[in-house]
């Protein structure tokens, strides 16, 4: 464990920056200065604008099955004037259920690493800020979430919940809980015995507020880290679920993986129906993957490799 | 090194009786009286307390617990309510599809990966560097299923190099005893059926293959870089020695420990992927039976199944602990 020691510890503010400049600000030069991170950036903007634009953005409603008599069961009406993208196979337009799709991405995405961003850093500070018998008793708790595989963590909160999107939204966030919680755990053991914890300490605070008012802030740089790491795999794993059939029971619901999925019967037919929600997965989680890398570059100048 | 495993084996004893309690206590607050759900419209208040009485549902929750717990510990799992077959049975029948296809995703990525990230690091910022790199996070970004979606279309469907779906041609009349398909078809020297179902593995194990791949690789070419630069490897290099005596005795055995690691915590995500890669081939593995398990609310499949998993998984992550200490002697001093 105290490998771990040496990974967690931030560098002090003085160190990183020009006079003046705070750990952020020359953390936000860093990024600025990183090509892949901007990338990254612009994808993630672009998707979250789409995500909440998209009344604005999709030319009709989604999940509609308006025009379901074009389909035939041999063909799928492909680009035309009215459909730049063509239908889907339940006569939905398919460029109105992609950009809606981003919506169920982002949301779903956001709301599961929020849980379990907070559920796991309520568990990583009473760990890493108590330590002593909560710590071992958390600790294993912790162990034995994650001796159970994500997905069936995942099976196991739909089956609980019924199927439907804050079932997924709980089953990504249940084994998204570990990884926060051992990540604060670590950041919060490695500043203990730090210089300016003692001298806080020695000036009569009491722990609840140094570790809340003092440590935790310290460790925000690999939470923010992660939580972009962690939506990266979110985006990925709430397409997994719906593609498994975990998520709104509607079938033509406007979400990429259910999109997959049914996209699947049509492979011969219309290979593009399977093609734009799949690039469109891959792309998101590629942009918040970037993102994530190049902050972890900013926040932290060693680790750069 | 004896008492890492013994040590590590209790730890596993105490892992599973919680996730038993766990699973005890999740199975009986799922949604839907169970009886119910079983006799579906038909339910009436004799034909409910019938099934209850057969199931042991209608007993005190604690001793349907000791109940459980005893037929756990003699090996019984019960029988699946809606098929009446022992889970033991299935589990032997359906999991080694779904290990056979993991092992051979694995295999193909240790056997590409690891020269892969060697080479990469070797010559660093070169053409094969960058596309390592490059490949490697696609391979992160890019989702099982939809590699697998679009290897299946343009493998099997537009080419028609590979089978679409399934393990097997069901024209060869195979004996099975393993249910390792590749495996039976070497023992009972039924060559022919061997090679079908190697072939049938060959489009699910590349798509399966890509997530522990881009790790592998990744993870390859940094310990390589950080070996490179070590002490010992100039000293060997000072030395004389040639050129591929370092390669394997120096920098690649360095090199393999955090490869090795990273392999045991893989085998989550491995069979995750399995489920998913499963489904888009049609392979009769754990994951369709796991699904249908949870829609019909067949409670000891659920408990059976999930208790299995934990044990392998948990069993894999310690044969790879133990491996670690092999590669590394090190790590069997301290």
């Amino acid at each position: 464990m105290s490998a771990v020691d040496v990974l967690g510890t931030p560098a002090p503010a003085e160190a990183t920056g020009e006079a003046g400049a705070g750990p952020w600000l020359s953390a936000w030069r860093r990024l600025r200065r990183n090509p892949s991170g901007i990338v990254g950036a612009v994808i993630v903007l672009v998707f979250v604008l789409v995500a909440i634009a998209a009344p604005l953005l999709a030319p009709y409603r989604p999940a509609t099955s308006e025009w379901f008599g074009e389909v035939t069961p041999t063909t799928v009406p492909g680009p035309s004037d009215e459909h730049l993208l063509g239908l889907d196979s339940f006569g939905s337009d398919l460029l109105t259920q992609l950009i809606y799709g981003a919506r169920s991405s982002l949301v779903i995405g956001v709301v599961s690493t929020a849980i379990g961003l907070a559920a796991g850093a309520v568990l990583g500070i009473l760990a890493g800020g108590i330590g002593g018998k909560v710590d071992t008793i958390v600790m294993r708790v912790v162990d034995v979430l994650l001796s159970i595989p994500a997905l069936l963590l995942a099976v196991s909160v739909a089956a609980l919940l019924g199927r439907g999107s804050f079932s997924i939204m709980l089953a990504i966030s249940a084994a998204q809980v570990p990884i926060f919680a051992r990540l604060l755990r670590a950041s919060l053991l490695a500043q203990r015995g730090q210089d300016y914890v003692v001298a806080l300490r020695s000036l009569g605070l009491r722990q609840r507020r140094i570790v809340v008012g003092h440590m935790l802030p310290n460790s925000l740089g690999p939470v923010l880290v992660q939580a972009t790491l962690t939506l990266a795999t979110a985006v990925i794993e709430v397409a997994a679920l719906s593609f498994l059939g975990l998520g709104d029971p509607n079938p033509a619901v406007a979400e990429w993986g259910r999109m997959l999925v049914t996209a699947q019967d049509r492979l011969d037919q219309a290979p593009h129906l399977a093609l734009y929600p799949g690039i469109a997965i891959a792309i998101t989680a590629l942009g918040f993957t970037l993102l994530g890398e190049a902050l972890r570059e900013a926040l932290d100048p060693r680790s750069s490799r | 090194m004896l008492s890492l495993v013994v040590r590590r084996l209790g730890l596993l004893v105490v892992v599973l009786f919680g996730l038993s309690l766990l699973l005890f206590a999740w199975v009986r607050a799922l949604p839907g009286d169970p009886a119910r759900a079983l006799l579906g419209e038909k339910a009436t208040p004799a034909g409910i307390a019938a099934v209850n009485e057969r199931y042991g549902f209608d007993q005190p929750v604690w001793q349907q617990y000791l109940t459980y717990l005893g037929q756990i510990v003699r090996g019984d799992f019960g029988a699946s309510i809606n098929t009446g077959e022992p889970v033991v049975t299935t589990f032997f029948e359906r999991f080694p599809a779904t290990i056979e296809l993991s092992i051979a995703a694995l295999v193909l990525a240790i056997a590409l990966g690891i020269p892969l990230g060697y080479l990469a690091a070797r010559r660093r910022g070169g053409w094969l560097d960058n596309i390592v790199v490059g490949w490697s996070l696609l391979g992160v970004v890019v989702p099982v299923f939809f590699l697998a979606v679009i290897l299946k279309y343009a493998l099997a469907i537009q080419f028609g190099w590979f089978p679409t779906s399934g393990r097997q041609n069901a024209r060869i009349d195979a004996t099975h005893i393993t249910n390792f398909y590749v495996l039976d078809g070497l023992l009972t020297r039924e060559w022919d059926a061997s090679w079908d179902a190697l072939v049938h593995l060959v489009l699910p194990a590349l798509a399966l293959g890509s997530i522990p791949l881009a790790i592998i690789v990744r993870i390859t070419r940094a310990s390589v870089l950080d070996v490179l630069s070590d002490d010992h490897v100039r000293t060997a290099q000072a030395k004389g020695l040639p050129r591929g005596v370092i390669s394997r005795r120096h920098v690649l055995r360095n090199a393999l420990l955090p490869v090795s690691t990273t392999l045991g915590l893989q085998a989550g995500a491995l069979l995750s992927g399995a489920v998913l890669t499963e489904t888009v081939f049609s392979i009769n593995g754990i994951g369709s039976y796991l699904f249908d398990a949870v829609t019909q609310l067949d409670y000891p499949v659920l408990q059976g199944f999930i208790l299995f998993i934990a044990v392998v998984y948990a069993l894999v992550n310690l044969v790879v602990d133990v491996s670690y200490g092999f590669i590394d002697p090190r790590v069997r001093v301290s």
